[in-house]
């Protein structure tokens, strides 16, 4: 096979492939006719109802804020933390545990214990959580990051008498950005995850609420509908991180281009 | 400071710190001792719940959920993975519904699993499954994506066939990363089985929860929450030491080359 008849193929596959796998789930929800699982033409049409833009400001509007902010205080706190924590040994040996141990609960173990201590089930408690889950990829990876500087670069820093703030802000932070973008990348992934997760447990407003009450009156179209949403929130949340970390991070890609590994 | 007081005397006193706060914001009423239980009393409160038949059945039923969920991920997720980092081909026929059902969050299947499969141990080992699936999947495309060609090669010109150069070469040098997505799924799939329960009632440590939850018993809901946080970590140490295990041949598991 020549090269380009192959290059061809290779395409026409990547575009025949998922059409074809939608026209199967149309015709098996249409063969199957079960009002649990409705046909993709349905989920799209309810969908475009739901979201599009009749609920929007009800609905998707608040999930997307308590991402947005919960996300935005996580980086904060993680990087504030992450950068001393990765100069400093003793700071790490005394961190790790507590880092160890709540990266590793359940999210939901907390979700009870977040609405009693906070008294509340909107915002504050929403925010609050989204933000505590997602405080350690960031965390953990600006360690790693300010961790795996140069040496040398420290040291010439210091050598050159430049102050503890400014090494930090000139030197240790751009050298752990690429680290940190990896982590918030997860951190963002997280939020939508625990986002989904704190409003389905108890909440007035949001896409898991409308989870919530459509599991509660059996009406499989919104619950479609609002899964079909997450995934799309999920996918283009992504899609925007690497937009902008690809434009925050061209200096450091250049960098790489031009020194031989 | 010398070593042995960083690595091992820092943390406990760092543990023990942390322990003692809690107990005396509790005590001081810095946050009520009905918001906020003291140490003391959680403790006590886990030390009766371990002693109760009823938390060892939901525990091992939550290890149930994971370990199955686990299992399963394992057992598709590898074989697909393998199969779709060595060929282009097939990467690119699949990359767009990959790319599309890899963000779904689990969570947001919960309300259908239960309104179709129920509050049944299928649910919370599909959504388990689902969850761990995708880390496993992508891991091992890469590390077989990134197996040397020139091993490959060599491989082949010695006359060794499909299987045997799955055996000998594809498979040895993907482990590391396929290692990293278990590690990454497995944290996955407990998160997943405890959230099936707690969210759907299938029965294990999640379904506790929410039981006590609605009579409002706080202490056993905090000693519930620090069981499952060193459950997630009893699991964390296991696996690590697994990979370790599995891998002690691997220059990046072996002494000196800390990665």
């Amino acid at each position: 096979m020549s090269p380009r008849l192959y290059r061809t193929l290779k395409i026409s596959a990547e575009i025949a492939v998922p059409i074809l796998l939608l026209v199967a789930w149309q015709l098996y929800t249409l063969a199957r006719d079960d009002p649990k699982f409705p046909t993709p033409t349905t989920i799209a049409g309810e969908f475009q109802d739901l979201f599009l833009f009749s609920q929007f400001d009800t609905h998707v509007v608040p999930s997307l804020e308590r991402i947005f902010v919960g996300f935005a205080i996580a980086v904060v706190i993680g990087v504030a933390l992450g950068i001393p924590l990765g100069l400093s040994r003793i700071g790490r040996s005394a961190a790790m545990p507590h880092i160890e141990y709540w990266r590793a609960i359940p999210p939901p173990a907390l979700l009870p214990i977040s609405i009693i201590l906070l008294h509340s089930i909107g915002n504050t408690q929403k925010i609050s959580f989204i933000a505590f889950f997602c405080i350690f990829p960031v965390l953990l990876n600006t360690i790693d990051g300010v961790r795996a500087i140069e040496p040398t670069l420290i040291d010439t820093a210091r050598s050159y008498r430049i102050p503890t703030h400014e090494r930090i802000r000139r030197i240790v932070f751009p050298a752990a950005l690429p680290q940190i973008f990896a982590g918030m990348r997860t951190s963002l992934a997280l939020a939508v995850i625990v986002m989904v997760l704190s409003e389905y447990f108890s909440s007035t407003d949001g896409v898991g609420y409308v989870l919530l009450i459509s599991k509660n009156t059996f009406e499989f179209k919104p619950m479609w509908a609002a899964i079909l949403l997450i995934g799309i929130l999920g996918y283009l949340l992504n899609a925007l991180f690497l937009l902008v970390e690809r434009h925050v991070l061209a200096w450091h890609r250049g960098w790489r281009a031009a020194t031989p590994q | 400071m010398p070593g042995w007081v960083v690595s091992v005397v820092v943390p406990i006193v760092s543990v023990l710190a942390a322990l003692g706060l809690w107990e005396l914001i509790s005590r001081t009423e810095t946050i009520s001792q009905r918001d906020l239980p003291a140490m003391s009393t959680t403790v006590q409160a886990l030390w009766s719940m371990i002693q109760t038949a009823a938390f060892w059945i939901a525990f091992g039923q939550t290890v149930r959920g994971w370990a199955i969920g686990l299992g399963l991920a394992a057992a598709i997720a590898i074989p697909v993975g393998i199969a779709l980092g060595s060929s282009d081909f097939a990467a690119s026929a699949f990359r767009v519904p990959i790319e599309f059902l890899r963000p779904i969050p689990s969570a947001a299947l919960i309300p259908l699993l239960f309104l179709t499969l129920g509050t049944t141990l299928k649910s919370e080992v599909f959504l388990a499954t689902f969850g761990a699936f995708w880390p496993l999947l992508v891991q091992t495309m890469y590390g077989v994506r990134d197996v040397d060609p020139i091993a490959i090669d060599t491989a082949r010109s010695f006359r060794l066939g499909r299987v045997e150069r799955l055996y000998r070469v594809t498979l040895p040098s993907a482990l590391p990363y396929i290692f990293t997505g278990i590690r990454i799924s497995s944290t996955v799939a407990l998160i997943l089985a405890f959230t099936a329960e707690l969210f759907m009632g299938t029965p294990g440590l999640g379904q506790r929860l929410n039981f006590y939850e609605s009579f409002g018993l706080n202490p056993e809901i905090y000693a519930l929450a620090l069981a499952t946080g060193l459950l997630g970590v009893a699991i964390h140490f296991v696996v690590s030491a697994l990979e370790k295990y599995v891998l002690r041949w691997h220059p990046s598991q072996r002494k000196g080359t800390t990665a």
